[in-house]
């Protein structure tokens, strides 16, 4: 049916487009012999095509399209006939003997533009005439294709200041008439078009009459263009008029889209000064014109234009902008109580980008905004309608774009507020574009009441939020959000330690609401801003008559210690063991010999209780070991304690390698560089005795499970350890001793239950080069090591 | 001509928030044939960051890595040298250029690169390298203070590797070089 309906058209379209032609051309016949008699018949017969009402609007400008280049030359002969003597009058007269009214009217507009040229009579009689005589024509579509050619010849002919049609009896107002009266006109005959035609084609009816929608439009433009047009002119007759046609028209399409046309084509200074009447029609239009659409491109157009320049905000001052536009927003939403909160949202995000872009300086107006709009919210309960929830973000993320600062963002009161009508996951995403931007915009933020506020804000990454389910949360995000969290901890920084330890203690509270899940993703990041403000303080003295309150790195101790006890209790022992054992070579800095024990009791606890894990507690001695040997605070007591310790779980370790290498590394604990009171060659001999009879017992072992020996390796590297304190001089470890360790492990090499092993070969193939590297050192070196043989 | 970045102990998100941008506009993909990493990274993120600058990458572990399937050591050959690379904590005393050198020997390399002091460091060993490529991020260390964010370039070519250091000292980045020459070519 429809295709029929289609293929009809083509039809009918094809049928007047030929008629056309063909009169067309005998109508250039008659020119060419200057028969005017002849000519305007058949440009009458010509323009009779146009009278058809079976084309859609489509076909029908195809077809007006062809006929206006007709005419174009049709105005030319006239304009030769005049300049050979005949009369424009008696033309204008002639044309009007043509018997169908649409032809003649088109005639007459073809003429009468010719007769303006001609000055014979003043411009605004000819057109006042012409838009009178247009409205013979009340059928809308072939209606407003001739007002549309009225239009348009008479474009280039209105009297505007400046032009050559300008006169004592004509004005810029004619014009002004002349054009607000066709657009009216205009306007009515293209709302008329939505009864034409039976109701069940309304839909299809409506999109074509939008594709009209440029015809009326046009009509704007050309007053935008119109010289004489100033602001008071503006203001005193375009606007109002245009607006009584528009709000009376009560038309949803009309209304909508003259409303953006008017915003589009007149000036943004324009829309400024006369912001009340703009903003005054909107509550009368009808309540299914989507006026938050408008009134956010009236905005964004604003927002442009004070971006624009610096120089232009004083206009907006003036004509309190910010204050007309927040009323009138208020009065739509109040006057439109259905709109969903998707408009309601959209209308203030339009409003604070205006406010941020033209009073960036104020920031009660933003937060003015934002209190409306969590008025409008209130009572509604969780938004969960997505689209709105988007607009949320974006109304929430407009204040980080422009500032670039969430310190400045913190002080909208009503920022908060906003968060607390979107759900737990919403809340998430706008928690993570709030901790992005501080980490993009490197932010610092460094007050304490800023943290307060910030994680407040951030709630939704720092803890569950009720009703939220967590069960849902992918792994993976999960981890990125609470590293983002992590990163965000490092952020916080003041180089004032009272207040850097408020933002810790501030921090601390918040992240231990976290939950097992997260602690040890936040727990590091704030021990490490701990430990960074330990050492700020540490070259300090401590003042014995300061006060209480002051920051001082035993309080900071205290602190750590009770937070990374709750990693260990989460149960994350092996990072709180960590923890424990950095905050104790921190305390050995300060010279804190209690705290410094009390941390490392605390981390053999976790060692002894915790770390089961064989390879686990591998890591865990290195660590142990490795920090025990910075550590220079012990009185021999508490040393004697803890390396006795560490050389005992030394032993205990599951595989016998392990042990090994574990105990002969506890040499060094017995043997410090830099501390000649710490130089125990005796127990250092002693543990590597102890590696060396382990080692041997590996070997036993290796051959009893398996019939040949483990590789050779451990002895080699014990051998290391030995040349490594014959060096610093241990006079425990003598020339015998290692020539003794070099046979030893030259027989375990060729014996045959040996594992061949090539790495253990080059290790001692690189060993014994050391030493032949070092006998050419000459010197004391070189003398050392000259009676050993390799 | 080989260019090899090692890097390591950049504690993310522990201690510090991010690599330096000044690095990261430095480090684009397609100029680095390998990537060496000591370990501490600590968290995948980075380790795929560090792949999108060059697919051929190695770590071993750092003892804060959240990844516990890194290797204690690795070794690899790049042209004529063999590398090493180990985090270092398990090296007592840390830092401690004769103990490194030991685990030199042991693992029988050229080039051994460890971390964990967060301080850079490039000794020429015994007819070998021992590289400490410091911290990218300058993160907090126990044991080094006011730590400058560092890496190394190591550019091997034939018998020869150049290391190019990059530390990024009060906002711009400084660089170092130092030249060595493989002597003899140890039978391996």
């Amino acid at each position: 049916m429809i295709s029929d309906g289609v293929e009809d058209e083509e039809k009918w379209l094809a049928a007047g487009i030929a008629g056309l032609q063909q009169n067309a051309f005998y109508m250039h016949r008659s020119l060419d012999s200057n028969n005017l008699k002849d000519a305007l018949k058949y440009s009458a017969q010509m323009l009779s095509e146009l009278r058809t009402s079976k084309l859609s609007p489509h076909k029908y400008y195809d077809l007006y399209m062809r006929a206006f280049d007709e005419l174009r030359k049709l105005e030319i002969f006239f304009m030769e006939e005049t300049k050979r003597g005949c009369s424009i009058i008696d033309l204008y007269e002639l044309v009007q003997h043509a018997g169908n009214i649409l032809p003649r009217l088109y005639l007459l507009c073809t003429v009468g533009s010719v007769y303006i040229k001609s000055k014979e009579a003043p411009a605004k009689d000819i057109l006042k005439d012409l838009v009178e005589m247009c409205r013979g024509i009340q059928h809308p579509l072939r209606g407003l294709f001739l007002r549309s050619y009225l239009s348009q010849v008479s474009r280039d002919k209105l009297p505007d200041i400046g032009s050559e049609y300008e006169g004592d009896a004509d004005t810029v107002n004619d014009a002004v008439e002349f054009v607000l009266q066709n657009f009216t006109e205009m306007n009515k005959l293209w709302v008329r078009m939505q009864h034409q035609g039976p109701a069940r084609d309304k839909e299809k009816r409506e999109k074509e009459r939008s594709e009209l929608r440029d015809l009326v439009g046009k009509n704007l433009h050309i007053l935008s263009q119109v010289e004489g047009v100033d602001l008071d002119m503006y203001k005193d007759i375009v606007l109002p008029r245009v607006l009584e046609q528009v709000v009376n028209c009560k038309d949803e399409i009309a209304q909508f889209y003259l409303m953006e046309c008017i915003i589009q084509v007149f000036p943004d200074e324009y829309h400024l000064q006369t912001l009340d009447v703009l903003l005054g029609a909107c509550p009368q239009l009808q309540p299914s014109v989507d006026i938050k659409t408008v009134l956010s491109q009236l905005m964004e157009r604003l927002s442009n234009y004070a971006a624009s320049s610096a120089e232009v905000l004083p206009e907006f001052l003036q004509v309190e902008a910010f204050s007309k536009l927040s009323k009138a927003i208020g009065k739509v939403i109040e006057a439109q109580v259905d709109m969903p909160t998707v408009g309601v949202v959209t209308l203030y995000s339009a409003l604070l980008t205006f406010t941020l872009h033209v009073h960036p300086d104020r920031l009660d107006y933003a937060d003015l905004v934002l209190g409306a709009c969590v008025k409008k919210l209130s009572g509604k309960g969780k938004i969960e309608d997505n689209k709105a929830t988007k607009q949320i973000v974006a109304l929430l993320s407009a204040p980080l774009e422009k500032y670039n600062d969430i310190v400045t963002t913190l002080k909208l009161s009503n920022y908060s507020h906003v968060m607390e009508y979107l759900d737990g996951e919403t809340i998430k995403v706008m928690a993570m574009v709030i901790v992005q931007s501080i980490t993009k915009n490197k932010t610092q933020i460094s007050t304490a009441d800023n943290v307060e506020a910030l994680f407040e804000l951030i709630r939704g990454l720092i803890k569950d939020l009720d009703g939220s389910l967590t069960d849902e949360v992918d792994e993976d995000d999960f981890k990125e959000e609470q590293s983002s969290v992590a990163r965000l901890i490092q952020m916080l920084y003041n180089d004032d330690p009272d207040e850097m330890f408020k933002i810790i203690c501030t921090v601390k509270k918040h992240i231990l609401t976290g939950g097992i899940k997260r602690l040890p993703f936040t727990v590091p990041a704030l021990v490490f801003s701990s430990l960074k403000l330990v050492r700020q303080l540490q070259g300090q003295e401590e003042n014995p008559f300061g006060d209480e309150t002051a920051t001082t790195p035993k309080k900071i101790f205290q602190l750590l210690t009770q937070t990374i006890e709750i990693l260990s209790s989460v149960p994350a022992p092996e990072l709180a063991f960590r923890l424990y054992l950095q905050c104790a070579e921190a305390a050995n800095d300060c010279d804190l010999e209690p705290v410094a024990y009390e941390l490392f009791t605390q981390a053999y606890i976790l060692y002894e209780e915790e770390i089961s894990d064989s390879k686990a507690q591998v890591t865990a001695l290195h660590l142990i070991i490795g920090t025990l040997q910075k550590m220079h605070v012990f009185g021999v007591e508490n040393r004697d304690t803890l390396t006795h310790k560490a050389t005992g779980y030394s032993a205990k370790l599951l595989k016998k390698p392990d042990q090994c290498r574990a105990v002969y590394a506890c040499s060094h604990l017995f043997w410090l560089d830099d501390h000649d009171n710490m130089k125990d060659g005796e127990r250092v001999m002693l543990c590597l005795k102890r590696a060396l009879r382990i080692a041997n017992a590996a070997q036993q072992m290796s051959n009893a499970t398996r019939g040949s020996t483990g590789p050779v390796s451990l002895f080699i590297e014990i051998l290391n350890k030995y040349l490594y304190f014959f060096e610093k001089g241990n006079p425990q470890i003598t020339v015998a001793t290692i020539q003794g360790l070099i046979e030893l492990i030259t027989t375990e090499m060729q014996s045959d239950t040996t594992t061949p092993d090539s790495s253990a070969d080059a290790f001692f193939a690189s060993t014994l080069r050391y030493i032949e590297f070092q006998k050419q050192k000459g010197g004391a070196v070189g003398e050392k090591y000259e009676p050993i043989k390799v | 001509m080989v260019l090899v970045l090692a890097l390591g102990d950049l504690h993310i998100p522990h201690r510090a928030p991010d690599l330096p941008e000044k690095f990261k506009s430095m480090l684009v993909p397609g100029k680095i044939q390998h990537i060496i990493c000591t370990g501490n990274l600590c968290i995948k993120e980075v380790h795929d960051y560090l792949k999108t600058i060059c697919p051929d990458l190695h770590i071993t572990r750092g003892e804060y890595d959240e990844e516990t399937r890194y290797p204690e050591t690795k070794t690899l050959t790049i042209g004529q040298f063999k590398l090493g690379l180990c985090h270092g904590h398990q090296v007592i005393p840390w830092g401690d250029l004769d103990s490194l050198a030991m685990m030199q020997r042991q693992l029988d390399v050229d080039i051994l690169v460890t971390g964990h002091t967060h301080q850079f460091t490039a000794y020429k060993h015994e007819g070998g390298v021992v590289i400490n490529p410091g911290s990218g991020t300058g993160a907090y260390s126990s044991i080094t203070y006011d730590v400058n964010p560092s890496f190394v370039l190591m550019d091997i070519d034939g018998l020869r590797v150049v290391v190019y250091v990059y530390e990024l000292i009060d906002g711009e980045v400084k660089v170092d070089k130092i030249d060595f020459k493989k002597t003899t070519t140890t039978a391996h």
